[in-house]
């Protein structure tokens, strides 16, 4: 009976989450929440399916009712996370709420595997950390003073890496995290989303040459500091998303080279000054060369991405604990070898998916300290998933940073599960912009058809346009406006 | 998606830049997909078989090895279960397929090592699994059937009786191992045994495979590619050659004598071949151009891995602008320090007797569940082009003349019309110690089969190589009669 379920479930599962990623980007297709509402239904509908799915298998495979149990409240959880979102803020994007959800329970399955009370810590932390997401949102949307905070975002971020880098407890080489009353924080983590603020408060305004050295030399420093306590991973994140954010806020290709330029050249000495640097490229340029220290890792984790082919081994069916640190650095390879192929790369389109949202919510926003947070937040995101799943699969050499949403750890989590939270209010913030926008078109519009001839069939066809157009998001309404009226949106904008 | 790019590709012109950043991540994402899906797919069996992917292990926990079979089904290497459940690995044909189905203890060999992947996994159907599993039984691994021919092996291992070395026989037209012996041989069953003694003897070369890894001196085998040079260099006039064989030939201090000194007198192209005229062909050696004469030796897979799915040995010919007329002598009669392995001396006669094209060499024909039904099919794959179709049927006339009034004679006037070349390569520092080859094909008109024979230190190719292949061809086409 086991048998069947798990062979079985493997194309259920494999089928459930290629739907979900399918819907994830048909989405795209419809230009407002109302209309994309079935789909998020169905993926609803997807994600509690596939969920159930693997907890059968797990029940089946360990012979273990009681994984049930856990599963009730994970479902619950997750069930409120998904409607309380939709009760507190109507106005919500339910994508980005969908995939994190969905992320979470890949995360939350897969930990049960590799590790039941890893599992439950996990959940415990996500519980917590899904009700501090739950009122941010309201707090992004109300306080317009975050975007003066700009010194007090560098100082605090700044001092907390420098707490870690005196007095961290030192991790396989790297200084990455420290505990109080017995809780492990790692505040790189949270800096992150402290440093998008920085730089979004401090280049909104303006983004000449003079703003761009100051805010180079904090996110140097910051830089640096991670470099010290050997946190290359963050050191990298915090690096791209500062020369990003710079390109977005002055609109001038020659950051984006200088950036380049300055990040080989330092790539270039730490590759001659650290050792560890050196170690970790030669683990990347041939891991079998060195299979038994430093190549070990990657190895094992391509051993664990190659051997579950399309459908993969099952859950519980491969050895994922053979790679050291599976539960946080190599949890896509995990994923990989008993969920398969599919299901990874489905994974990864899914990340796309946030991401994709997350810079559409950003192109739409119309102030711009809250486009370039948006924007900060979301290559945040994407390239930490960039550098885990490449790091993992040879890639790109390894950095060792968390899968966010899946991987274990709690400051990971938590600082994701904010990320998108303040992505939502961002989006509501955007929401507010395009009503007021619609409003001010409304008007305008009505005004110039008063003085137009029109036929009475046009004036139905208007009537129905008219409706079309208050469900129709500012920038589709605009290019509707544009034609009819031959006026040039972007020029009353300003 | 196409509505979604008409509004997402249009962007408003103050936000250029977050377009650029987003397609930028979404094509590396795209990419690092693609990337990480071709690794996984392709890399699948190759990482199995490392000794640091513990996968391995928890598969022949759960998995009975599978059975291998040769191409008419019978077993050749099977696991069999004791009362208290200790698995042996029996193989029927003890010691006649030692090295070609290897062994799968103290490490791996052989079709055992090739197909492991295969083995050690099973596809058995779900109800016969799931009733194993209620008695607490290991599924049974899938069955590999191999191409190999139980009475051609037997033949080929008869004939090179105590001799050591090795024989091929394939079919030119697909790239099938009919049959591959190596010897000395050894029992696979008792690999166990006698492993400590094979390890502490450095000098025993037994568990060699030498018909794949054995490295020879070609001798005079290796005419057949400094007569493929001559024809491409000289396509419209090698067949005016000429030359005055006394029995040696003289460059500086250098003396190149033919075999057993004998004198060929006045020799034209084909006879030079036909009676392997070293002297002769020292001569058209000499006449060769040495760029041209590199890259053929490297387009024909000297110096390089082979393209097989076996371990092969890498022959070794190089000849560079610089070579000395001295080597040069030498390597054009395949003696100095050219090296060749059977396997590659099979494949380029494969590839004349195919009209050129090389056909890869395979030994696994199909993979099956336990209950028969197949899981994976190996189809005949060609390598590409290694010579013309003219050359390979100048070639082809070449080694049909070895045979009706050459070295080859014994072949002469049977059911059947064969075609080879014969060796007698010197090896070691006594003079006239030397291994026997003979490479060729039959029907030559519509080749079937392509057989490649090494006899260490027997003396002439002609008197010692030939006749087993004669027995080899005599069986094929009686069988097939």
């Amino acid at each position: 009976m086991e048998l069947y379920v798990s062979e079985f479930s493997k194309y259920v599962i494999a089928l459930l989450i290629t739907i979900y990623t399918y819907e994830c980007f048909a989405v795209f297709r419809y230009e407002d929440e109302e209309r994309r509402s079935g789909i998020y239904t169905r993926q609803n509908i997807i994600m509690f399916a596939f969920h159930f799915s693997c907890f059968l298998v797990i029940c089946f495979e360990t012979g273990d009712i009681t994984y049930l149990f856990f599963y009730a409240f994970q479902q619950i959880v997750l069930y409120a996370a998904v409607m309380l979102f939709q009760m507190l803020y109507p106005k919500t994007n339910r994508l980005v709420i969908n995939n994190m959800c969905m992320l979470l329970s890949i995360g939350f399955v897969i930990l049960t595997r590799l590790d039941l009370n890893k599992a439950i810590k996990q959940f415990i932390i996500v519980s917590g950390s899904l009700a501090i997401a739950l009122i941010l949102p309201f707090f992004v949307h109300k306080f317009k003073f975050l975007k003066n905070l700009k010194w007090i975002y560098a100082i605090v971020g700044i001092s907390a890496l420098s707490v870690v880098m005196i007095l961290g407890q030192t991790t396989y080489g790297s200084k990455l995290s420290f505990s109080i009353a017995g809780i492990t924080f790692q505040p790189s983590e949270f800096v992150k989303i402290l440093f998008v603020f920085f730089v979004a408060s401090a280049l909104y305004k303006a983004s000449g040459f003079f703003e761009v050295f100051t805010t180079a030399v904090v996110a140097a420093a910051h830089v640096i500091v991670l470099v010290i306590s050997r946190d290359l991973g963050s050191a990298l994140i915090f690096f791209m998303v500062y020369v990003l954010m710079v390109f977005v806020a002055s609109r001038n290709f020659l950051y984006i080279l200088a950036g380049a330029a300055g990040g080989t050249g330092a790539a270039y000495v730490a590759y001659k000054v650290f050792r560890h640097v050196q170690v970790r490229v030669q683990a990347w340029k041939d891991p079998w060369s060195v299979i038994d220290s430093a190549g070990f890792q990657v190895t094992q984790s391509l051993f664990a991405i190659s051997s579950g082919g399309w459908f993969g081994l099952g859950l519980f069916k491969g050895t994922p604990d053979s790679i050291p640190f599976v539960e946080a650095d190599f949890i896509f390879s995990a994923v990989a070898e008993e969920l398969g192929i599919i299901f990874a790369v489905c994974l990864i389109l899914i990340c796309v998916s946030c991401f994709i949202m997350f810079m559409n919510i950003a192109v739409r926003l119309n102030d711009k300290f809250y486009q370039l947070t948006a924007f900060g937040l979301g290559v945040t995101y994407i390239f930490q998933v960039f550098l885990t799943i490449g790091g993992g699969s040879k890639f790109i050499p390894l950095t060792g940073v968390t899968l966010p949403l899946i991987s274990y750890g709690g400051s990971s989590v938590l600082t994701t599960l904010i990320m998108f939270s303040i992505i939502e209010g961002l989006y509501m913030i955007k929401q507010d912009e395009g009503e007021q926008e619609r409003k001010k078109q409304l008007k305008k519009q009505k005004r110039k058809k008063k003085k137009r001839v029109v036929t009475t069939t046009e004036e139905d066809q208007d009537d129905d346009l008219e409706w079309e157009e208050f469900l129709l998001s500012e920038e589709e309404l605009a290019r509707r406006v544009n034609s009819k009226a031959g006026n040039r949106f972007e020029d009353d904008e300003e | 998606m196409t509505k979604n790019k008409r509004t997402e590709g249009k962007p408003q012109k103050k936000n250029r830049e977050i377009m650029i950043v987003t397609w930028a991540f979404t094509l590396l994402f795209l990419c690092m997909a693609g990337y990480i899906t071709h690794y996984a797919i392709t890399h699948q069996q190759e990482l199995i078989n490392n000794s640091y992917n513990g996968r391995q292990q928890m598969l022949l926990a759960q998995n009975r090895r599978g059975k291998i079979y040769s191409a008419d089904g019978e077993v050749l290497a099977q696991t069999v279960t004791d009362e208290e459940g200790n698995e042996k690995r029996q193989y029927p044909y003890q010691n006649l397929f030692s090295h070609v189905v290897g062994y799968a203890s103290n490490g791996r060999m052989g079709v055992e090592a090739q197909a492991n992947y295969y083995l050690i996994n099973s596809n058995a159907p779900l109800s016969q699994k799931a009733s194993l599993d209620v008695n607490g039984e290991k599924y049974p691994g899938d069955d590999v059937y191999t191409t190999l021919d139980v009475e051609l092996q037997q033949i080929a291992s008869t004939a090179l009786g105590v001799y050591q070395g090795a024989v091929i026989v394939s079919e030119p037209g697909t790239g099938k191992v009919l049959a591959m012996v190596s010897k000395p041989d050894f029992n696979p069953e008792e690999i166990e045994e006698m492993w400590d003694t094979l390890i502490a003897d450095t000098q025993s070369s037994i568990l060699l495979n030498r018909a794949t890894q054995g490295l020879y001196p070609p001798g005079s085998t290796f005419k057949i590619i400094t007569a493929l040079e001559y024809i491409r260099e000289n396509p419209d006039t090698y067949q005016n050659y000429q030359y005055q064989c006394n029995g040696s030939i003289t460059r500086g201090e250098d003396r190149i004598q033919c075999y057993h000194g004998s004198v060929h007198g006045t020799v034209g192209f084909t006879k030079s071949f036909a009676k392997s005229c070293n002297s002769s062909f020292a001569n058209i050696g000499l006449s060769l151009d040495r760029d041209s004469f590199g890259d053929t030796l490297d387009s024909l897979l000297f110096n390089q891995k082979l393209p097989v799915s076996f371990q092969s040995g890498i022959s070794k010919v190089e000849v560079f602008e610089n070579t000395s007329d001295s080597d040069m002598m030498q390597i054009a009669i395949g003696q100095g320090t050219a090296s060749i392995t059977p396997l590659l001396l099979n494949m380029i006669t494969c590839s004349i007797a195919n009209d050129g094209t090389l056909m890869k060499p395979y030994l696994t024909e199909c993979v099956k569940n336990s209950a028969g039904s197949t899981i994976k099919t190996f189809s005949p794959s060609s390598y590409g082009r290694l010579m013309s179709e003219q050359e390979a049927a100048v070639l082809q006339d070449l080694m049909m003349n070895v045979v009706e009034e050459g070295t080859a004679s014994r072949l002469k006037g049977l059911s059947y019309t064969a075609a080879g070349k014969t060796g007698s390569a010197e090896y070691g520092t006594i003079k006239g110690d030397s291994h026997a080859w003979f490479t060729g094909f039959a029907p030559a008109q519509d080749p079937q089969i392509c057989v490649t024979i090494i006899i260490e230190g027997a003396g002439a190719g002609g008197d010692y190589a030939v006749p087993i292949a004669k027995r080899i061809f005599d069986a094929y086409f009686d069988a097939s009669n």
